[in-house]
């Protein structure tokens, strides 16, 4: 968990808030759960600020499981440690969502380690959207073969739980030239018809790996497509869109759609911009199980809405 | 056509490097290359056209082009920390991931222009021209 002192990390999250949020909603700090509030309410009422949340999921990503390079030589053992963090929440969420990257090399024994590893989530729903790196297999079988079948080996599904819509996207496989991912037409139209008719008092869940927004173009980080899908999203109350593929956590709030970024298991990567690529960034060995962590959604019936919380290894 | 994927390299890194000039020079010369004179010349090459070799390195294909006479067999290697993939936009060749030191080798048999990027960061982009 992060060894933060409480106050000061609910300061520092509320100033970035107000930075990029725009004044209105502060995300607060409350028994271990960020939890976005009306300002003017929490300006006034400290109390109200421990809202009751029910734990909704946990999000892991890019575990990369076969990579064992200087940045981080034990990827399965720092896996370990994200599992233990999870199984020892206080209230176990019942989903698990793996934003992608599963593997580092798409070969099928790190899916078999990955798999074992995973099994011992205490949590009874895994669900999973594929990474550049879970994909890279000459034949792009490796992943469909062992998670395809939710999506029918498209890729792309949705499932409800606890009155959340859970949306899951596919924006690995389809590159646009300038290096963006791509989501496609058929997956749009797919997409277009999933929300068609439901009520905008759902929340929705949306995952994928590569961001859907663009933080960085010239290192391909973002989804050529992505405005077209968020078109689809504008009118839903609460709508919270979760990636990984960046090993660092970036936030943006735009009207009801807040997009999140997950750290990854594995180890962290460059800032956007530093250096030739985004490779893995190698740190003072005490300094990594700091950049490295998990993410934890949490759903608030009043409102209702969802709110998010990044823990770190240590 | 064919492709071939080796997990080892049996080059040292100073031999592969002069390989990889000498294979920069053969494509330069193309029309030219008598193919015998080229150490990047593995056993298994076709004895009438030289091999040519790419080298991936902080992110980029070098050369980003290159101009080979059809029949050529072209082997990429991953000097980078990080795994990158060869990928043909029009799937004509595709490699696994290809992680550090790894190679992947692929014959060019037939004509044509042939874009590819690696999958994993499709921000990287180069172009073969078989002739």
């Amino acid at each position: 968990m992060s060894n933060d002192d409480p106050i000061v990390t609910s300061r520092r999250r509320a100033l970035r808030c107000l930075a990029f949020g725009g004044a209105g909603t502060l995300f607060t700090l409350a028994g271990g759960v960020l939890t976005p509030m009306d300002l003017v309410l929490a300006g006034t009422d400290r109390k109200s600020v421990a809202a009751a949340g029910v734990p909704l999921f946990v999000q892991i990503s890019d575990t990369h499981i076969g990579f064992n390079k200087e940045a981080n030589p034990d990827v399965p053992g720092t896996v370990r440690q994200t599992i233990e963090l999870v199984n020892a929440m206080p209230v176990s969420p019942a989903l698990i969502l793996h934003t992608g990257d599963i593997t580092h090399l798409s070969r099928p024994e790190e899916f078999d380690t990955a798999a074992q590893l995973l099994s011992q989530l205490r949590v009874t729903e895994l669900h999973t959207t594929p990474g550049e790196h879970d994909v890279a297999d000459a034949t792009v079988t490796e992943y469909f073969n062992r998670y395809g079948q939710a999506s029918d080996r498209r890729g792309y599904y949705s499932f409800d739980h606890q009155g959340v819509h859970f949306i899951s996207l596919i924006n690995v496989l389809n590159f646009k030239a300038n290096g963006l991912g791509a989501l496609g037409q058929p997956q749009l139209e797919w997409m277009e018809a999933d929300l068609k008719g439901r009520s905008a008092s759902t929340p929705i869940v949306v995952f994928a790996h590569m961001p859907l927004w663009t933080i960085y173009e010239p290192w391909g980080w973002g989804t050529a497509d992505a405005d077209q899908a968020m078109g689809y999203l504008r009118r839903f109350g609460s709508v919270t869109v979760l990636n990984g593929h960046i090993h660092q956590i970036v936030q943006k709030v735009e009207g009801n759609i807040t997009f999140h970024t997950a750290r990854s298991s594995a180890y962290p990567q460059p800032i956007a911009g530093d250096g030739p690529g985004p490779g893995p960034l190698t740190v003072a060995h005490d300094q990594l199980p700091k950049m490295l962590g998990v993410s934890s959604v949490t759903v608030l019936r009043h409102p209702n809405s969802l709110a998010v919380t990044d823990s770190t290894l240590a | 056509m064919s492709a071939i994927r080796t997990s080892i390299d049996h080059m040292t890194p100073g031999v592969r490097r002069r390989a990889i000039v000498a294979a920069l020079i053969a494509g330069a010369l193309l029309g030219l290359s008598s193919g015998g004179a080229n150490p990047a010349a593995e056993p298994a090459a076709a004895p009438s056209t030289a091999d040519s070799s790419i080298a991936i390195r902080n992110f980029m294909f070098e050369p980003m082009s290159l101009v080979v006479a059809a029949g050529t067999k072209v082997t990429w290697k991953n000097f980078d920390g990080e795994p990158h993939t060869i990928h043909s936009i029009d799937d004509a060749f595709r490699s696994g991931a290809l992680d550090q030191n790894d190679t992947f080798s692929f014959q060019f048999d037939k004509p044509g222009t042939y874009r590819y990027v690696c999958s994993i960061h499709p921000q990287m982009v180069a172009t073969i021209v078989v002739k």
